[in-house]
């Protein structure tokens, strides 16, 4: 018996046909969420089959694939979607941010920033941003087409009534080119400023529900806000302990049952270039102080 | 009597060219007014241009209904090469095309005729693809919008020589709206219903 013989990217033509039709109505309407015959992928719902499809579709043998999730390039789901097309499209796969020309992300945007012969692949798991104020389909198709985005700020707004500030903290919601209100997946709301004129094209999938939209390149994405509270990204205060970075987005991490945890860069390429630089953390010091007899070792010996 | 063997080729690798011919046409529409190039060539029936040909390959199928201006519609060679390759059916009512081809730019009917979309499915719009004669040469245009980082300039020399001012009824349409693509030989740039023009250059 042969291997099975995929076809190039796993998706076969006509479906990336659809996709590819998909993409460029979804770039022609900045933020507008295309329909699209999403197909069953092997992977569950949830693990970036929307993206999974789009990157599939634009995917071609001299790309170079990045995959984070939650900024890291080194966990499950990133892994295997790197391994998946590695396999299929028989790419080229890298962690770093600046050498690839397809990344597909799950809710994050590289720290370092992006130019303009990427493409940023979004999995998405629920595009619509009035979803849960307005369950009808009907009704937020309707509300897309007026530009009827009133619902929208009364929820921000309840968040100030509540807690005296927005407490959305992530798929925080942006409208696109002064039209379409869109949910920027549930990326931190840290990550918000990232998309607006960014070089690089920004597409979006969402497999479940079957949607594809699309920022172009060096379009106004603006985060919804008032005058009198104005829109802050959000950001731990305190220094990556591994890297000592002041202006990156943090994951926390607890590290034992007595209340004690730290604070090290989601981005995994960004924190790992910078220690490669000679950054370092508060708790960085064992390794770097290894590396450092390591290399003092090797000197000594050489 | 025309035999299948008559008919010009399809690509020779129907899959990393179509990949390709789509990753321009893509980069075209997400940097309005940016010529790319088509490299992957495949045969050209008569009227056909080689950007175009590879285009049709890449993105027409059963599912695109197609409608082709007088001078397409009117050759054989292009009706039999489009039904052999993509199988897109030909309509004569425009306003259900998914795609247009336009070979003889003067005669473009006017772009109400296509499907516009509706405010609820702006999607659902006709993709209007016109043959140009160059997209290096001509008088320049100034573009702004989404995917043009301030301004861009479009030196072409395009029929009909006001689609311009014709494609000023996006402003008012927005979302709904006619996309264009432009192809003259290996080259295509596109002009989607975001991109303004502001000025004429020399």
């Amino acid at each position: 018996m042969n291997a099975p013989a995929y076809n190039f990217a796993y998706l076969d033509e006509q479906t990336k046909r659809m996709i590819r039709r998909a993409i460029l109505k979804a770039i022609a309407i900045p933020g507008y969420q295309v329909p699209f015959a999403s197909r069953e992928m092997p992977m569950p719902y949830g693990w970036g089959t929307g993206g999974v499809q789009v990157t599939a579709a634009i995917l071609g043998p001299q790309d170079v694939l990045k995959v984070i999730d939650q900024g890291s390039d080194d966990t499950t789901n990133a892994i295997s979607i790197r391994k998946f097309f590695a396999k299929t499209a028989g790419v080229a796969t890298t962690t770093s941010t600046e050498e690839a020309t397809v990344i597909q992300t799950r809710h994050r945007i590289p720290e370092a920033s992006l130019h303009a012969n990427q493409v940023l692949v979004y999995q998405v798991p629920i595009p619509e941003p009035l979803r849960f104020l307005e369950p009808r389909e009907t009704e937020t198709r309707r509300m897309h087409a007026l530009a009827e985005y009133g619902l929208m700020h009364v929820k921000l707004y309840e968040d100030i009534a509540r807690f005296g500030h927005i407490a959305t903290a992530y798929a925080y919601p942006v409208k696109v080119n002064a039209r379409y209100v869109m949910d920027p997946s549930p990326t931190p709301k840290f990550d918000n400023p990232k998309m607006d004129n960014c070089p690089a094209l920004q597409l979006f999938g969402a497999g479940r529900e079957k949607r594809i939209y699309a920022i172009p390149p060096h379009t106004k994405v603006v985060s919804l806000d008032f005058e009198d509270h104005p829109f802050e990204p959000y950001r731990f205060n305190a220094p990556c302990a591994l890297c000592g970075a002041e202006n990156s987005y943090l994951d926390e991490i607890v590290t034992d049952d007595k209340g004690s945890r730290m604070f090290v860069c989601s981005d995994t390429d960004y924190c790992e270039g910078r220690q490669a630089a000679g950054h370092h953390g508060a708790l960085s010091a064992a390794p770097y102080k290894d590396k450092a007899q390591g290399k003092a070792r090797e000197k000594a010996n050489g | 009597m025309t035999t299948i063997a008559e008919l010009p080729p399809g690509f020779a690798d129907k899959v990393l060219s179509a990949q390709s011919t789509f990753r321009s046409v893509m980069d075209a529409m997400a940097r309005p007014g940016s010529v790319q190039r088509i490299l992957p060539m495949a045969g050209t029936p008569e009227t056909m241009m080689r950007g175009t040909a590879a285009i049709a390959l890449t993105l027409f199928d059963h599912d695109t209904p197609l409608w082709l201006d007088a001078r397409m519609a009117e050759s054989p060679g292009v009706l039999k090469w489009l039904k052999f390759h993509s199988g897109a059916p030909v309509v004569q009512d425009s306003s259900i095309a998914a795609f247009a081809l336009i070979s003889d730019g003067a005669a473009l009917p006017p772009f109400e005729r296509f499907a516009l979309g509706t405010n609820e499915y702006p999607d659902r719009s006709t993709t209007v693809i016109i043959q140009v004669e160059s997209l290096d040469r001509g008088p320049g245009f100034e573009l702004r919008g989404p995917g043009i980082d301030g301004a861009a300039t479009l030196q072409a020399s395009i029929k009909p020589v006001d689609l311009f001012e014709r494609l000023r009824c996006n402003e008012t349409l927005f979302p709904r709206g006619i996309d264009v693509v432009l192809v003259a030989d290996d080259a295509v740039a596109a002009i989607p219903r975001t991109t303004r023009v502001l000025g004429k250059g020399g």
